[in-house]
């Protein structure tokens, strides 16, 4: 297992310089200097201007550019936030927290959702169970995340005044009453977001199980006697939950996405909504900083994966 | 090339002449399989009907999308503005019509753009063996990998200005949108073309096609790709979907189109601070965007019963 881990870890290197590439790339390609308004905002010199294009190496070649930004990347500069007037890094990382917060709780919602709808639609295929499930499936993830948001906001908060529509970060409570408030204020988002992912996941694990089911081994185990439900929860679903946590690594992007949304619905100070307030900004060490995070983010989700697919499947780590 | 050209007429002509009493040509028996998905045939109407909509409606409601009305106000819908108005008192059904037209037209675009990158790719990579071969599809991953929503903001954050100026606002943000929705949406594309491409080009089919000197070119074009298509329609359906969505996702950031063009994002985005007072702004656009998706979603999954050969129906 421990070499298996490696070699992951191992594979992940590679990725990550993909996409740091790939970032820079962009960054490089793009018309117009970044740090352009500097440049040309008169209340800066000319040497001030040419001095810090020095500094920050902007007549370099582009290998030489792309070195220099990885090591700094590497060593935890990410550069000076224009607006905010403080480093990158501690900016991200008091934003970092309630991002995690929310997409964790969601992705937990969204399995505890689509792993029991999911199983009893495949046990009992094409019954009526089935059938409302996968239709409430379409339209789950059919809804947009930012539709479902407004929806949520127009009945929760506005018509029946239960639930707060603005997250907040600086609750004025203590001891139960700020566990109280936080979680009535992460309802919404969590929910949004969990919601939309459980309805996509509850087709793949419905699919899963279906392929699984059939597979003589289950006949096996009940003509060995087992009961059905210990048939199901634990030769089916270890076995089934297999292809599913691929496609739940898949589609880990697409959960950054909806929680970016739903950070800029709801409020929520997490990197999501510091991305999309820096670039109306024009912040860009922040914007490329944020995106490199998610980017991370992503690959660490693979990680874990990776992790929870050796251990579903031991065949695959001792390979 | 020559040989395969001179005899596939006749070997075609002796084939039809033994199966002309049952033949069914392979696009009927797929509407067949189709019409079998009663839900899909009704999302088909129902998005034949938006489109027509869409298409039509400017013509025929000629209230102008600016046509600003300070004395309708945030108007609850009525005969004169069916789905009410804006802030502004501009009615939000010529709007909605409007925007439909470009919410369409980039779902279908950034459509054409994945199917035909994903294809190139795929099909290269199914067809070389080796490092090239390994190369795309480690290209395929990373893209894959790429966490597409903050990527998709951070170009359209560098590229949106210059576009702007190069090729006037409108057209500027359709084409960066389009080629950015595309060119993050063709790997499952693409990976299903090379899956289809390992196992088809070991087919006999292809193999005769080859003993029968067709060159490389051939091969691919007239019996992999034809044979390749099925799965391929099935996730174009879905990119429609997808795209929308990613579209009206930019739209509601703000990042999307210009305020004067009302895409059903962007309509969703003006509506969000007025939802205590004018809810009916923002569930016009929010349900038609619902709408076409529901609907393109579930045309995909009737493509997909219709489509593959191996579901027996």
């Amino acid at each position: 297992m421990s070499r298996y881990l490696l070699r992951r870890l191992l594979i992940a290197v590679p990725s990550l310089l993909g996409i740091s590439i790939v970032l820079f790339t962009v960054l490089a390609l793009a018309p117009g200097d970044p740090f352009g308004e500097l440049a040309t905002n008169p209340n800066v010199p000319a040497e001030v201007g040419a001095a810090l294009r020095a500094k920050f190496g902007l007549d370099d070649p582009v290998w030489l550019r792309y070195l220099h930004w990885l090591v700094a990347m590497l060593h935890g500069d990410w550069g000076f936030s224009f607006v905010s007037r403080m480093d990158v890094d501690r900016l991200i990382l008091q934003r970092l927290p309630a991002t995690l917060l929310v997409i964790g709780s969601s992705q937990v919602l969204a399995l505890l959702v689509a792993l029991p709808v999911g199983v009893l639609a495949a046990t009992r295929p094409y019954s009526i169970f089935d059938q409302v499930a996968n239709t409430f499936a379409f339209i789950g993830f059919s809804l947009p995340t930012f539709f479902t948001g407004i929806l949520f906001i127009l009945v929760f908060s506005i018509y029946l005044d239960w639930l707060p529509f603005v997250f907040r970060a600086d609750i004025a409570a203590t001891g139960w009453r700020w566990y109280w408030e936080m979680f009535r204020q992460a309802i919404m988002p969590v929910a949004v977001l969990g919601l939309f992912q459980g309805a996509s996941w509850t087709r793949y694990v419905r699919s899963a199980v279906l392929d699984v089911i059939r597979l003589d081994y289950v006949t096996t185990a009940r003509a060995k006697g087992i009961a059905e439900r210990a048939v199901i929860t634990k030769h089916v679903v270890r076995n089934a939950l297999i292809p599913v946590v691929t496609l739940v690594a898949l589609s880990m992007p697409a959960v950054f996405g909806g929680a970016i949304v739903t950070e800029q619905i709801f409020r929520v100070p997490g990197i999501g909504s510091l991305l999309i307030s820096s670039i109306l900004a024009n912040d860009t060490p922040v914007i490329m900083a944020v995106t490199f995070v998610f980017a991370c983010l992503v690959i660490l989700f693979n990680l874990l994966a990776d992790i929870l697919y050796g251990w579903l499947d031991p065949r695959i780590s001792y390979r | 090339m020559a040989g395969s050209t001179l005899a596939s007429p006749t070997v075609d002509a002796g084939i039809a002449g033994v199966e002309r009493a049952r033949h069914v040509s392979p696009g009927m028996e797929a509407w067949r399989r189709f019409r079998r998905h009663r839900l899909a045939v009704a999302s088909l109407v129902i998005l034949g009907f938006m489109i027509v909509a869409v298409a039509a409606g400017p013509v025929v409601w000629q209230i102008p999308i600016n046509d600003i009305d300070f004395g309708a106000r945030l108007a609850m819908p009525s005969w004169a503005h069916p789905f009410g108005t804006d802030d502004l008192g501009q009615d939000l059904f010529a709007r909605m019509l409007y925007g439909g037209r470009i919410s369409l037209a980039v779902g279908l675009s950034a459509m054409a753009v994945a199917v035909v990158v994903g294809i190139i790719i795929g099909s290269v990579a199914g067809m070389s063996r080796g490092w090239i071969d390994a190369g795309l599809m480690w290209l395929t991953d990373l893209f894959l990998s790429l966490p597409a929503l903050p990527v998709l903001l951070l170009l359209i954050y560098l590229f949106r200005d210059p576009l702007k100026q190069l090729v006037g606002p409108e057209l500027g943000v359709f084409f960066l949108i389009v080629a950015v929705i595309g060119g993050f949406r063709w790997m499952p594309v693409a990976r299903l073309v090379r899956a289809q491409f390992l196992s088809l080009r070991e087919k006999e089919f292809v193999e005769a096609a080859r003993a029968l000197g067709a060159s490389k070119w051939r091969q691919v074009v007239r019996h992999i790709l034809p044979n390749s298509l099925g799965p391929v329609i099935v996730a174009g359906s879905i990119d429609v979907a997808t795209a929308i969505i990613l579209e009206s996702t930019l739209s509601f950031l703000g990042l999307g189109f210009p305020p004067d063009i009302p895409t059903w994002g962007r309509i969703l985005f003006d509506a969000k601070d007025y939802l205590d007072i004018a809810p009916h702004w923002a569930l016009f656009p929010g349900v038609a965007i619902f709408l076409a998706v529901l609907t393109i979603n579930y045309i995909g999954d009737g493509l997909r019963d219709a489509l593959d050969p191996r579901r027996v129906m």
